[in-house]
Formats: C-alpha cells, sequence, structure tokens
C-alpha cells in the first residue's frame, strides 16, 4: 500500500532518490570496512553490488537496514535521514526489507507464522489480514503448499524464497538482498533468481549484493564495483562488464571469468 | 557453560540443541544397545546382571553384622506399618514442589531477561541478576531454608505470614530461581544471532523479538536440564522438613525412626521419591536422547 501510496506523495516527483548515501563509513574495532560510500538510488531501480568478499558490500546492506550503526556519513530514504539521532528504527526497517545470505526464517514457527508475525505485531494488522496477505503472497511465488510446513522440511531454494516473502510482507520501499543465492546447490539458484526477476519487473526498488554476474548483468540496471570499502566504479552493466575503466575492476572480472561464473 | 556448574545436582547440564557445547556420551541409552544387538545380547546381559546382583546380595548377607542392619534398615513390620503414614505425607511434598515449581520458572525467566539485555543502560538490571545468581547459587539451599524457615517468621511482620512452611517454600523458590535462571540464559545464548537480525530487520522491537523469536527457541532447547532441575527440587522439598512442625514425608519417617528405633521408615520415604524422581529422570534422558537422534539427523536449522 505504501509503495503505491509512495509516488503520489510526491519524493520521486521531487527527484529526490528513494535510497540515499553520503560519505558512508564503517569500522569494525580497528578495521574500516566502509571508507565513504556515496551512492543514490532511484525508485524502481536495480542497483547491483559486486566485489571480492570483504569488499564491504554485506555491511553495506546492513547499515542501510540500520542493523549495523554507521560511524560517520548520512543515509537518506526518500529524503528523510534514517541516520540521524532519535529516530525510529523500526518504523525505518519496516520500509526497508533485507534477505541475508543463510535465510534466517524463525525455525519455531510455520512457514505462514514466519510470514506474518512481524505484520501481525509491528504494524498492528489483524490475524486473518495478515494471512490473507501472506497466503497471497506465498501463492504468487509458488510456496501456497508449504504455508503449514516448518522451515526445515524445505529445501534451501524454497526457505530462501519464504524469507524474500516475509520481507515482502511488511511491504517495504526498499529491498536489500545480500547474496542470496550464496549458500544455495547451484540447482536451487534459478528458482530464487526468477522470484528477484519478478520483483523487479513490478518495480521493486533493489540493492542487490551478488556473485552472480550473469544475474547481475540480465537484472541491473547499474553495477557497482565495491573495492576496498568504496565505490570505486559504476555504470550500466553493459558497460563495466565490456569495458571496465578501473585496472582493478579488470582484475576482478577477469578472476570471475576464470572461475566460469561469467 | 562454566556458569551452570555448581550444587551437586546441577554439575551435568545438558544443553542439546548447542553445537558450542561438548557433549558427554549418552549414559542415557541403556536398553538402546541391548534392542540394536538382538537375543543373544540380552541373554548375556540378563544372566551378567544375576550373577552381580546374587555375588553382591550374597556377600552383604554373609556379612557379620547383617542381621543386625537387616532388623534396623530393611524390617518388613516396621515397613508395612509405616509406610502407608509416609506415603501419605508424601503428598505434602508433592505439593511444595507443584507450588514452587512455576514460580521458580517465572522468577528464573525475568532473571536470565533481565541478564541478557544490552546496552550501559541497563547494566543496573544486568548486575542486580548477576549478584542474585551468584548469591543463591552460593549458598547451601539447606541454610536459606533455615534462614527464612526460622527468621521470617520470628520477626513478627503484621501481615507477613507466620507459616514456616511457607517461608521454606519462598526459599526453595529463591534458590532454585538462581539455578534455573542460568539454564534460560544458556538458551538464550544459544539462539544465534542471526535470529536476533532477522527479527529487528523486519522492524520488530527489542521486546518482540524476545518474545516471539529468541524465547520460545530458547525455552525449547533446554527443556531438558530444566527438567533435571525438577527432579532435584522434587527431592529438596524434604529440606522443608527441617523448619516445619507438620510432618512431610521426610520429617514423618524422622519421627517413626526416632519412635520406634529403627531406621526403616527412612528407607520408606526414599522408595516415595523414587517412585516420582525415576520416572522423571527417565523423561529427561528420553528426552535428550530424542533432541540428539534429531539433531544428527540433521533436521535442526
Amino acid at each position: 500500500m505504501r509503495a503505491e501510496a509512495a509516488p503520489a506523495a510526491g519524493p520521486a516527483a521531487t527527484g529526490e532518490p528513494a535510497l540515499r548515501l553520503e560519505g558512508v563509513r564503517k569500522s569494525f574495532g580497528r578495521l574500516e570496512v566502509l571508507k565513504g560510500v556515496d551512492l543514490a538510488v532511484a525508485e524502481h531501480e536495480v542497483v547491483c553490488l559486486i566485489g571480492a568478499s570483504g569488499s564491504g558490500k554485506s555491511t553495506l546492506l546492513r547499515c542501510i537496514n540500520l542493523l549495523e550503526p554507521v560511524n560517520a556519513g548520512r543515509i537518506f530514504v526518500h529524503g528523510e535521514e534514517i541516520t540521524a539521532r532519535g529516530v525510529d528504527v523500526n518504523r525505518i526497517r519496516r520500509r526497508i526489507g533485507i534477505v541475508f545470505q543463510s535465510f534466517n526464517l524463525f525455525p519455531h514457527m510455520t512457514v505462514l507464522r514466519n510470514v506474518t508475525l512481524a505484520p501481525e505485531k509491528a504494524l498492528g494488522l489483524p490475524r486473518a489480514e495478515a494471512e490473507d496477505r501472506a497466503l497471497e503472497l506465498l501463492g504468487r511465488f509458488g510456496l501456497a503448499d508449504k504455508a503449514r510446513e516448518y522451515p526445515d522440511r524445505l529445501s534451501g531454494g524454497q526457505q530462501q524464497r519464504v524469507a524474500i516473502v516475509r520481507a515482502l510482507a511488511m511491504e517495504p520501499d526498499i529491498m536489500l538482498l545480500d547474496e542470496v543465492t550464496s549458500a544455495l546447490d547451484p540447482e536451487l539458484v534459478a528458482e530464487v533468481l526468477a522470484v528477484i526477476r519478478e520483483l523487479a519487473r513490478a518495480g521493486m526498488t533493489m540493492v542487490i549484493a551478488t556473485h552472480e554476474m550473469g544475474f547481475a548483468r540480465d537484472i541491473a540496471d547499474r553495477v557497482c564495483f565495491l573495492d576496498a570499502g568504496v565505490i570505486l566504479e559504476e555504470g550500466p552493466p553493459e558497460r563495466i562488464f565490456t569495458e571496465p575503466r578501473h585496472e582493478r575492476t579488470r582484475r576482478f572480472l577477469q578472476r570471475i571469468i576464470e572461475a566460469g561464473r561469467l | 557453560m562454566a556458569s551452570a556448574g555448581g550444587g551437586e545436582v546441577h554439575r551435568a547440564q545438558h544443553l542439546p540443541g548447542d553445537p558450542r557445547l561438548p557433549e558427554g556420551r549418552p549414559s542415557s541409552r541403556i536398553l538402546a544397545p541391548l534392542r540394536a544387538e538382538g537375543v543373544k545380547t540380552v541373554t548375556v546381559a540378563v544372566l551378567s546382571t544375576v550373577v552381580v546382583l546374587t555375588l553382591l546380595v550374597w556377600s552383604v548377607a554373609r556379612s557379620a553384622n547383617w542381621p543386625v542392619v537387616r532388623d534396623a534398615f530393611f524390617n518388613g513390620l516396621e515397613f508395612r506399618e509405616t509406610f502407608p503414614e509416609i506415603a501419605r505425607k508424601f503428598v505434602r511434598n508433592v505439593a511444595y514442589f507443584m507450588v514452587a515449581e512455576p514460580f521458580i520458572l517465572a522468577l528464573a525467566l525475568l532473571l536470565a531477561i533481565m541478564r541478557s539485555l544490552p546496552g550501559p543502560v541497563f547494566f543496573p538490571l544486568r548486575a542486580m541478576a548477576v549478584v542474585y545468581t551468584d548469591f543463591f547459587r552460593g549458598i547451601p539451599t539447606v541454610l536459606v531454608v533455615y534462614l527464612l524457615g526460622f527468621g521470617v517468621p520470628s520477626l513478627g511482620l503484621p501481615g507477613v505470614p507466620r507459616d514456616p512452611a511457607f517461608w521454606a517454600v519462598v526459599a526453595l523458590v529463591l534458590s532454585y530461581s538462581a539455578y534455573v535462571a542460568e539454564v534460560y540464559r544458556a538458551g538464550i545464548e544459544s539462539v544465534h544471532p542471526s535470529q536476533v537480525a532477522a527479527a529487528r530487520s523486519l522492524g520488530l522491537g527489542r521486546w518482540h523479538t524476545l518474545r516471539y523469536v529468541v524465547i520460545p527457541q530458547a525455552v525449547r532447547r533446554v527443556i531438558p536440564p530444566l527438567l533435571n532441575d525438577f527432579v532435584a527440587l522434587q527431592k529438596d522439598t524434604a529440606l522443608v522438613a527441617f523448619v516445619v512442625a507438620v510432618p512431610e514425608a521426610f520429617k514423618m519417617a524422622q519421627i517413626q525412626q526416632a519412635a520406634r528405633f529403627n531406621f526403616t521408615p527412612l528407607l520408606a520415604a526414599a522408595l516415595m521419591f523414587l517412585v516420582i524422581t525415576v520416572p522423571l529422570t527417565r523423561t529427561v534422558d528420553w528426552l535428550i536422547a530424542r533432541e540428539r537422534r534429531r539433531r544428527e539427523a540433521g533436521a535442526a536449522l
């Protein structure tokens, strides 16, 4: 509902991007993982973050979701600074969905309950309404018959699709996907990627950290190459993948090609 | 789980579901190897048991003082005369248990939650919980029973119950809460941080996350060690005997023992405790074994 209402409310019309990062820095102890990241994501845009392990992709997504407090810099969602003091983090997180590499479904709850918990407890939806919405979403992603199962009865691909549905049930403005296929057996990757394509078609604003270069090339409006805590190079996927300007980008892509992933 | 060591009954607390904890061999599955290995094995096991028991009984019975000991401890007549009364009084022990346990479970959970609260704001609560558990785990339960059972009624405070049994049960609640809180805490800490991250990322608040995501998983994992503490508490209801005038099973046995100059009533009391605690213990072991099987089958996420 919010997703449809947002454009009418005007933030997009005023040219304010859905998501904007200004000089975001993040350290863990003495290790500085993000060294000043600037990024703007327009509404309905799909941005893919690529880069080696440890380049800061996951940390960046966790910072946007406020799971990690930033040390410096600012983050805006539709013009509202979410890194400001005194911001209600729970309210912000309801507008930003995140899906993790390791699914992180709640193992003691059925699939349906996994999906309805947050809409019920955080949004205050009545249970019946939350369940109706959840069942509709599960059906849309081919999971209707799994609603009463527990997560450990599902394949990895199914679990990850449930995790995506769980995030979608909050009707977020933005979805963050953190290496969502990295923990999956190769034959299960496609079903999850299909779900993400479906989201992109529906106009969901997304920031996707991924090692699936073919997928990134296919789905992204823009690709950002993260290296040593900064966005070293960004542009349309065709250009990044065919004529990278930076030496380090070239070397990274070369390694990916050698690994047979592109 | 160094923190969960302590009193005599709390030394070995299993925590199934937590891969970080070292695993002992399952002492629990006494019958499993028998079932698995067929009739021949069973026959050997039965024969060997019979031989061992026979030797044991024979060597005890041939000792010089056996007739005296037998009359003092295993007197059939004394048993028949005292057992029914002691069994009736055992109802009180069960009642003490039934009253104390719900309060223990609630207070202990509160303590465990207090101790798991993050951030500097909650430091006083955390500190209080730590002091509480250290204090009550550090004192023998029987001392707490004495101090409260004799001490509080003699204060004669208006509006405060004077029944020593009431205060003895309060003492059990205070003491056992400290142990059970540690069991809960181990469970809470065994829930992976990614579960909290997943809940918070959905916009659930700290309390909702604890209430719906962390605590249900934590409690499920610690049910076997919790039941261990149930068994211990059922036994320790005998401590109430030290301060009350109205006898429960142990007190009754002592009274009979003193009156009859015979120890058989104490064995009668012991038997009553076994009737309750052995099935409970078997259940605990069965639960632990089932949990392990489920985990080894890779069912756990």
